[in-house]
């Protein structure tokens, strides 16, 4: 059973790199139960966004991670 | 050439800019005066080169482009000198444990709350205070690993390869500091917010 500290690393990571499929599985998992790691999840979300409105990318410079 | 108010409405514009470009190089550099010094850089070459800017982004957006790669090559400059850390200790960060109990679940004064809709977080300068202050309390390291790849957008790839670090290593960090920067956020934002 993943605990919210290991749910946080996936939540992290989901942002760097595709999940494999088990991680994937079990964060979603968690996130269906516990209210806490959702709203992590979205602050994560929020900071992921943070960039584009600092600095707008510049046409061409797609971010690459739109869907994971 | 009749008229030189072109140019002057982009020098008012690169003037209105330039705070935010600053603030952007420092979260980066970690270093004031070098900061200024890749600011004051992107700022002559946008000048120098501002035939080249087609127009088909924002003129600032541009402009933070060659800040950019401005801030790559202080950044290279950076880890020559040996500024640059990877991680030694990756299972030990205080700041980290001290969100969650022993059995890995959130500790009660630490437990994530709901930030409301992201857009109308955006448009509050108050998150933004906030969020630079959180920015400058985050370590270097942490710090410059996370705005290459959250601000700068770049991969962890490519991040590794820049700093010179195990991607492995590089994904450690990104999750510290998330996860330290969420709870100074939150602490400075919201419990403000409700007074």
């Amino acid at each position: 059973m993943l605990m919210c500290k290991e749910a946080t690393r996936l939540m992290s990571l989901k942002r760097d790199r595709p999940l494999t499929f088990q991680e994937r599985l079990s964060l979603r998992l968690h996130l269906a139960m516990c209210g806490a790691c959702r709203n992590c999840d979205r602050q994560f979300e929020l900071l992921h966004r943070v960039g584009r409105h600092y600095a707008p990318p510049a046409e061409g410079e797609a971010r690459d991670d739109e869907e994971r | 050439m009749t008229t030189n108010s072109p140019d002057d409405d982009r020098h008012r514009r690169l003037a209105a800019v330039r705070p935010r470009l600053v603030a952007f190089a420092l979260m980066h550099l970690r270093d004031a005066a070098q900061a200024e010094d890749a600011v004051q850089e992107a700022l002559v070459a946008a000048i120098e080169k501002q035939d080249a800017f087609a127009g088909r982004s924002g003129y600032e957006t541009w402009v933070f482009g060659i800040l950019k790669y401005k801030i790559l090559d202080a950044l290279r400059a950076q880890k020559r000198h040996g500024k640059w850390q990877p991680l030694e200790d990756e299972d030990e960060d205080d700041a980290i444990d001290r969100q969650f109990q022993r059995n890995g679940r959130w500790q009660e004064s630490a437990r994530p709350s709901s930030w409301g809709e992201p857009e109308a977080t955006f448009e509050n300068e108050r998150f933004w205070q906030v969020f630079d202050a959180c920015m400058i309390h985050l370590p270097d390291n942490l710090a410059r690993v996370f705005s290459l790849r959250e601000l700068m957008g770049l991969s962890t790839d490519d991040i590794c390869h820049e700093v010179g670090i195990k991607e492995n290593n590089c994904w450690v960090m990104l999750h510290r500091a998330r996860l330290r920067l969420r709870a100074c956020i939150e602490r400075g934002w919201l419990e403000d917010s409700t007074c």
